[in-house]
């Protein structure tokens, strides 16, 4: 096997590790309605995961996802009840609107030379202050589309249910993992976090790519965000808070490198079914409370963490480090 | 780097704090009224000393992490911890003194923990602060046990609402630690390592600095920063909210310090300067609440203030500005 596989094959087994033991547990979990929930409840945020994976590809990060889906889930909201626009004029205004977002925060990022930390930060307070100012309010959405788009699901064998938004994240996905690995927009990524001066004297356009990266993540985010709207059909401004570190803790897990230039779209996949697997599990189990779940993820994290440490220490060896002193 | 004493008053953080005060007063022109009432004094300033104290707190640790170019994104969770000990503690009867030092203690255990990570396994630091960041609060809640702990004991409500000399205790504990911290580091060649660290850190290893043992004294200090902070908002309100104590002050922690100019490379800070950092978010939060704007627009300009500081620092500006005035100081070499 490929070397630079090992990290994304070891989370697939552990999932499927963790998946046998619980099957294990509960034989319910062994069914397709647990399969197609798994798609369908984790839907917004392993399309938001993408976004962050390629970001984190690059070396930066993006804390404004969360906020972005409860700013895209209120403009919905409120342009379909309140304005009366159709649902998908609203949804194309949206992801607009997140695009443009995402690319000032890319200009901002790359011309003022700061890092994407801090400035995905102040996107952050400025889609999150802008959502409570359109509303305080959660309004709710009563449309014949969002009703037929919840009736389109393939059921199958077994009682599951294909629902479209979890389809539309596994597309996202596919789409995703042809960007990363088959574009030119995909190796430019790749390049640039593994060393940005070096790419920019490649010849790779590093303004272009980091404006490009940012809107891909906030309009994914916005994506996300509609989908969370069809998911609760209603926009609140506090929706999905903290959604940007469940999806940074999914790509950790799926294999790609904090530092950038190494990670797999396939593996943020990975990394959210076994974020879900963990709520799951808990819900079957019944007498873990809900916290669990956080010291579950956290413990999750470390252990994946830990884990790349330990393989990219194996498979390429370091020079010597100064400080064994 | 020794400047006349008014030219140092006149740092852009002062000046913007001043203004941030003075806008306050024009919106609602009692702003500078103190009054003394129960042997202590009362007033908005007063009051952006009090709700300002454990962003200030936590402002003083960050100052320190990000200076050797890490970030400690698990602090807001590290207060709620700390808060569900010292609170839990004191229902189980423990005396206040055992459960206020047994929540710093844990403070303290889980800047080590971070420090451990940052240091010894080499993990950045925003993954290597994001585990406990995300594994904090549900900690917190187990200790907790999911409700929100309540207490009644005078000694602990003390440290969160008392007054020292007039001034609010916690604003108190703040100036003490800000004045210890920076002595330790000003009046010390710890400053200097940890700038050396944040500059470059093999090279500072090489230069013989045990780069490892102060990284994880680095963190370990912005746990117990956190601790204490834990403690004071956990006081305040008589109570351990696991789920909201500290949500999102990381943030706020992060913006102080970079207010204060610490540069987010590394390598450049002040943690006076952070304090009043923490002071200009606190000023603008209590700006909006009492001239009667609605709380949301707090988000949009702490937004809005982020950006013009990026604009301020950037190097991008700083060639443009420089190129106008070149009589002033030359542009700092990278």
């Amino acid at each position: 096997m490929k070397r630079s596989l090992r990290p994304l094959a070891a989370t697939a087994v552990i999932f499927l590790i963790a998946y046998a033991l619980s099957v294990a547990q509960f034989p319910g979990m062994l069914s397709t309605r647990v399969l197609g929930n798994f798609l369908t409840d984790n839907a917004f945020l392993g399309i938001a995961a993408v976004g962050m994976t390629f970001v984190i590809i690059s070396g930066g990060i993006d804390l404004s996802v969360g906020a972005v889906i409860g700013f895209t889930g209120v403009l919905v909201a409120v342009l379909i009840s309140w304005l009366g626009f159709h649902p998908l004029a609203a949804f194309a205004i949206a992801l607009g609107v997140a695009a443009l977002f995402g690319a000032a925060m890319g200009v901002t990022i790359h011309y003022l030379q700061v890092p994407s930390f801090i400035v995905t930060l102040a996107g952050m307070f400025l889609a999150r202050g802008g959502a409570s100012v359109i509303t305080q309010d959660s309004v709710p959405i009563n449309h014949d589309f969002y009703s037929a788009i919840s009736d389109l699901i393939i059921r199958l064998p077994g009682g599951g249910r294909l629902s479209f938004i979890g389809l539309l994240m596994v597309a996202v996905f596919l789409f995703g993992a042809l960007l990363a690995h088959r574009t030119r927009f995909g190796s430019y990524v790749y390049a640039l976090g593994g060393n940005p001066v070096s790419a920019s004297l490649m010849g790779v356009p590093v303004a272009r790519t980091t404006i490009q990266i940012y809107m891909l993540s906030s309009t994914l985010a916005a994506l996300a965000g509609i989908v969370f709207s069809l998911y609760t059909s209603a926009g609140y401004p506090l929706a999905a808070v903290g959604v940007e570190l469940d999806a940074i803790s999914a790509v950790v897990i799926g294999g790609t490198l904090l530092t950038g230039g190494y990670g797999f779209v396939l593996g943020t996949f990975v990394g959210v079914m076994l974020l879900g697997l963990v709520q799951t599990y808990i819900i079957f189990d019944g007498t873990l409370s809900s916290w669990w779940t956080k010291i579950v993820i956290g413990v999750l994290l470390f252990l994946f963490i830990v884990l790349q440490r330990v393989i990219f220490a194996a498979s390429a060896p370091r020079e010597e480090q100064p400080e064994k002193v | 780097m020794k400047r006349l004493h008014l030219e140092r008053l006149a740092n852009p953080q002062l000046l913007a704090l001043v203004a941030v005060l003075l806008i306050n007063w024009l919106l609602f022109p009692n702003f500078f009224r103190i009054t003394w009432q129960d042997g202590r004094l009362f007033g908005s300033v007063i009051d952006v000393l009090n709700r300002g104290a454990p962003v200030a707190i936590l402002a003083i640790g960050m100052t320190a992490v990000i200076a050797t170019k890490g970030v400690d994104l698990s602090v807001g969770a590290i207060m709620a911890v700390c808060g569900a000990v010292a609170a839990t503690m004191v229902v189980a009867g423990y005396p206040t003194p055992v459960a206020v030092i047994a929540a710093l203690a844990v403070g303290l255990a889980c800047g080590l923990w971070n420090g451990f990570l940052v240091a010894v396994l080499d993990i950045q630091p925003i993954v290597a602060t994001l585990v406990l960041m995300v594994a904090g609060r549900g900690i917190a809640q187990l200790i907790t046990e999911g409700y929100i702990v309540t207490f009644n004991d005078p000694a602990l409500i003390f440290i969160g609402t008392g007054s020292f000399l007039g001034f609010p205790m916690a604003a108190v504990i703040a100036l003490v630690l800000m004045l210890l911290v920076t002595l330790l580091v000003r009046r010390t060649a710890i400053g200097l390592f940890i700038q050396a660290i944040g500059v470059n850190r093999a090279a500072a290893s090489l230069a013989g600095i045990h780069s490892r043992m102060l990284l994880v004294l680095v963190y370990a200090l912005s746990g117990f920063c956190a601790a204490i902070a834990g403690i004071i908002v956990a006081a305040d309100i008589r109570g351990a909210d696991a789920n909201n104590s500290g949500l999102w002050l990381e943030l706020d922690a992060i913006l102080a310090v970079v207010i204060g100019g610490t540069s987010l490379l590394g390598g450049k800070f002040s943690i006076p300067l952070a304090v009043v950092g923490a002071l200009i978010i606190q000023a603008m939060n209590t700006g909006i609440l009492v001239s009667g704007f609605p709380p949301e627009f707090n988000l949009i300009v702490k937004a809005g203030m982020i950006i013009l500081i990026l604009m301020l620092q950037s190097p991008l500006v700083g060639t443009v500005m420089g190129f106008f005035k070149r009589d002033t100081r030359q542009a700092a070499p990278k």
